[in-house]
């Protein structure tokens, strides 16, 4: 087990180190650069000499990838060009909010997902499994941007249940020790903050987690259809056992390996960056920060942010791997 | 089974207590004040971006402007809801000496910083003397933007031209600035936030010119990030980077009519949609940049949209290809024929454009600046929109047929150009019925579009600009004055108009004030003669805010005083 954490982690290496290339590489051949960025209209072609100058953008790109891995190895990422602090501060400030959204957003599909998945499957070709699969193809294709759109009208404009923005409500003045504000909410017992927290959760949880859903509820249909076909569920029905005890034990225990392998997959996703959901609900992540990072050309935080969650994307696929294990031991790792 | 109905019970009696203690707390912090003061309540304001950077000194655009003027004053201000110019720090305007080079500011009595520093010329020297002793990181044009643009250079930069000479503290309440050279910019451009008024004691405190750069960024210090300190009528309490949310709060010991407002709270919401629903759930009480098609809509919902004179330009650059590598960009030489702009000045059906594409209140503009600055002429040339005219020019041209590529920006909307894709579709049609062929290209904004205009790539592209104060130059002289190399900006073909730039040098410099704007209005005349561009419109920006928002004047400069902003029940 420990052998096969470390390969899998030495695996990283080779991964950031061609990420971080085919990154340096790409950044610097997007049109534009930080410094038209920063001026906007007001850009004259001196001032842009001036700032490619100081910021060490005119060296060769070999000289600049030289800096960056030098920086790197003293876990420096540099400045964002945006606010001017450090790109790890930037993320650690951000980051929270990203998994509570991912967190929100991944058990809303799950909750909902494998249920429907389940019952679509036991009722093959009924009604049940037509509208969970016609409703499930429109989970993937209806724009995220559409989607928060409706939900935001709907829930907050006229019902006004749920909150449609942001991360908090500003008029809360609460403390926030770890920057998972439900979690903060909890631990200074300001039960109020958490639950406006969690509220502010719904909306853009809902909204990204109608994709991870569309996904769940059609891999768990198939692969449950593939399972309730095997001869030990027609053994153990013909033997007498109670349907709980078959559905559970025997049907869903086989049907999920590879619902969790997708759930691994998209929490992965998700966890490197909702962009759009962040943007269209201002939801103070990494997402939204990325998005603003391109249009601005920070290459810092573009560089830092993604080798980063490239290395989050890959430990949350090891989990996944290792808890293959716990739900069949045949393939328990060694 | 059992078992489960425990857990559920569990689950349900832990949620019912969540709720009934968020309840309770709430309503503990709901009550009011132990003084029981009349309380002014907190206005939550949606901005479409995040301020950079708190220092006035390093700040440059709108949305940081937006926050520092609540916090901070400068010697001179712009008069609510107008350019004008008005007095702020200073008692009242400065006595000019004869030659325009010195300037005696009388300042207001009684004014104290936000950190109880007194407010007198000794603080206004320190401020100014700080700004001209800036060093390293600081003097790089894009942390000291404004500085640079107005002033020039630096103590220790004696080869860039500067029109700074001193301060110096003349009694308590005066201050007496010496510049090298006159300009119209000064002092109008002290009306600018760049310019505000920073507590000398805090300055110090927090280290404020301590800018440092380390390859990919100025870092800012701690007095431009957490400690700004002004003598606005409101003072900076925080800042959550990461919510994208400013919050700051009433100054009591405000020189002035104190604020209405206990607290305002500045909530970056980046998506327009966002913004408009979010007023409409009441989340947020007002905010920038509304869409023009939102107007209506929300009129019709009870809100107030607040429309803002105009103060800006927008036109379309015309590129003359008289810079090296021109020809290889593809620019068509056809350009540097003035019947050539002549003809695509006539072929544009601006009246159309106005009224069809821009929101209410926008104007076809005749000139590069709005009417309400000083240098606006009543006798150029017009332009009227006239097909046969155009295609009659051409033809004399010989460039009928002549491709031009027509670049426009995507995914932006500015207060002069809300949606530039639908201009740029009405202009092609005109410019192809008169008999030019039309190959477009669409770009991103920031910084592709920029870039490929600012390299000289585009025939004609769609380009404008809010003035940042009320002078001419901060117009004209932006676009069509020399620059590097002593040619035009590449936008417009890098021409050399030594006539043009000539003139230029001599309006600015021209002391008295009088002669100074009879010497804008010629240069304006000049300018539409010329042609580098053409003149499409001037728009007004609107801002909007709920019903029971009080006492905000929209400004011009876009930059709305919150200070007498009361929120009713």
């Amino acid at each position: 087990m420990l052998r096969f954490i470390a390969r899998r982690l030495l695996q990283l290496i080779p991964i950031l180190f061609g990420l971080s290339v085919l990154l340096f590489v790409w950044l610097r051949n997007l049109p534009g650069g930080p410094a038209r960025a920063l001026l906007g209209e007001r850009a004259t072609a001196e001032d842009v000499e001036a700032i490619n100058e100081a910021l060490g953008l005119n060296d060769s790109i070999f000289v600049q990838y030289g800096r960056f891995v030098g920086r790197v190895f003293q876990l420096n990422f540099g400045t964002s060009i945006q606010t001017g602090r450090p790109v790890t501060t930037e993320f650690l400030q951000r980051f929270p909010g990203t998994i509570e959204l991912t967190a929100f957003a991944i058990l809303f599909a799950i909750v909902i997902g494998i249920p429907l998945g389940y019952l679509a499957a036991r009722r093959h070709g009924g009604v049940l499994d037509s509208a969970s699969v016609i409703a499930s193809l429109l989970g993937v294709t209806v724009p995220v941007f559409f989607l928060a759109y409706l939900l935001r009208f709907a829930f907050s404009v006229e019902l006004n249940v749920f909150p449609g923005s942001g991360r908090q409500d500003v008029r809360i003045d609460a403390t926030h020790p770890t920057g998972f504000f439900v979690l903060d909410g909890l631990l200074t017992r300001e039960f109020d903050a958490a639950l406006d927290a969690f509220l502010h959760l719904v909306l853009p949880g809902i909204a990204l987690g109608t994709i991870p859903l569309a996904i769940i509820v059609r891999i768990t249909r198939a692969s449950v259809l593939d399972v309730i076909n095997e001869d030990y569920v027609r053994t153990a029905e013909s033997k007498g056992l109670a349907a709980s005890t078959i559905r559970r034990r025997h049907i869903l225990r086989n049907a999920m390996l590879p619902v969790a392998t997708t759930i691994g997959l998209q929490t992965g996703l998700l966890l490197s960056g909702a962009v759009l959901t962040e943007t269209v609900f201002a939801f103070g992540g990494v997402g939204s920060f990325l998005a603003d990072s391109i249009f601005a050309r920070d290459y810092a935080v573009l560089q830092g942010f993604i080798l980063i969650l490239a290395v989050v994307y890959v430990l949350v696929n090891l989990l996944v791997d290792i808890s293959y294990g716990l739900i069949d031991p045949r393939v328990r790792v060694r | 089974m059992q078992r489960r109905k425990r857990r559920l019970a569990t689950i349900a009696t832990t949620m019912v207590a969540m709720l009934a203690a968020s309840a309770c707390a709430a309503s503990e912090r709901e009550e009011p004040g132990p003084e029981g003061e009349a309380s002014g309540g907190t206005l939550v304001f949606g901005a479409a971006g995040d301020p950079k950077v708190l220092d006035p000194t390093f700040a440059s655009d709108g949305e940081t402007f937006r926050v520092l003027r609540q916090i901070y004053e400068g010697l001179l201000t712009s008069e609510e809801g107008s350019a004008e110019l008005a007095p702020a720090l200073a008692a009242d305007f400065p006595e000019i000496s004869e030659d325009g080079l010195t300037y005696t500011f009388p300042l207001r009595e009684g004014v104290t910083f936000h950190d109880g520093t007194e407010f007198n010329a000794e603080a206004v020297c320190f401020n100014f003397d700080r700004w001209y002793n800036f060093t390293g990181t600081a003097q790089n044009p894009g942390v000291t933007p404004y500085w640079q643009d107005v002033f020039g250079g630096f103590a220790d930069t004696p080869d860039t031209p500067n029109i700074f000479e001193s301060c110096s503290v003349e009694d308590d309440l005066t201050a007496v600035i010496q510049l090298t050279t006159v300009t119209s910019r000064f002092p109008a451009a002290l009306a600018l936030p760049s310019f505000s008024m920073s507590s000398p004691t805090a300055l110090q405190e927090y280290d404020a010119d301590n800018v440092t750069g380390e390859g990919d960024a100025p870092t800012y210090p701690e007095y431009a990030t957490e400690h700004p300190t002004g003598t606005g009528p409101f003072m900076f309490d925080s800042w959550d980077r990461a919510n994208g949310q400013i919050t700051i709060t009433r100054f009591d010991d405000y020189w002035g009519e104190p604020a209405g407002l206990d607290e305002i709270v500045f909530r970056t919401i980046p998506d327009g949609n966002t913004r408009k629903q979010e007023l409409e759930a009441g989340s947020i009480d007002g905010y920038d940049l509304v869409a023009p098609g939102d107007i209506e809509d929300l009129e019709s919902q009870g809100f107030n949209v607040l429309t803002r004179d105009a103060f800006n330009i927008l036109y379309l650059g015309i590129n003359q290809g008289q810079f090296e590598g021109a020809e290889a960009a593809g620019i068509n030489p056809a350009l540097a024929d003035i019947r050539v702009r002549q003809a695509i000045a006539h072929a544009i059906d601006r009246e159309s454009i106005v009224t069809s594409q821009l929101p209410d209140g926008a104007e076809v503009a005749t000139q590069f600046m709005p009417d309400t600055v000083d240098g606006w002429s009543d006798a150029v040339t017009e332009y009227p929109y006239d097909p046969d005219l155009a295609r009659q020019l051409l033809e004399e041209a010989g460039a009928t047929g002549t491709t031009l590529k027509f670049y426009y920006p995507t995914d932006v909307s500015r207060p002069y150009m809300p949606d530039p894709a639908s201009i740029f579709q009405v202009m092609s049609q005109n410019l192809q019925d008169v008999g030019f062929v039309i190959e477009p290209t669409a770009l991103t904004w920031n910084p592709d579009y920029l870039e490929a205009t600012a390299n000289g790539l585009a025939d004609i592209h769609l380009l404008g600009w809010t003035g940042d104060y009320n002078d001419a130059y901060n117009f004209i002289g932006t676009f069509f004055d020399a620059k590097a190399g002593g040619v035009a900006k590449l936008d417009f073909g890098g021409y050399d108009n030594q006539e043009l730039f000539d003139a230029f040098r001599v309006a600015d410099s021209e002391p008295d004030p009088a002669n100074r704007v009879a010497l804008y209005e010629d240069l304006s005349e000049l300018i539409v003669d010329f042609l580098p561009a053409v003149p499409i419109s001037h728009s007004p920006p609107a801002l909007v805010i709920a019903e029971n928002v009080e006492g905000l004047v929209p400004s011009p400069l876009t930059s709305e005083d919150f200070s007498t902003v009361t929120l009713t029940d």
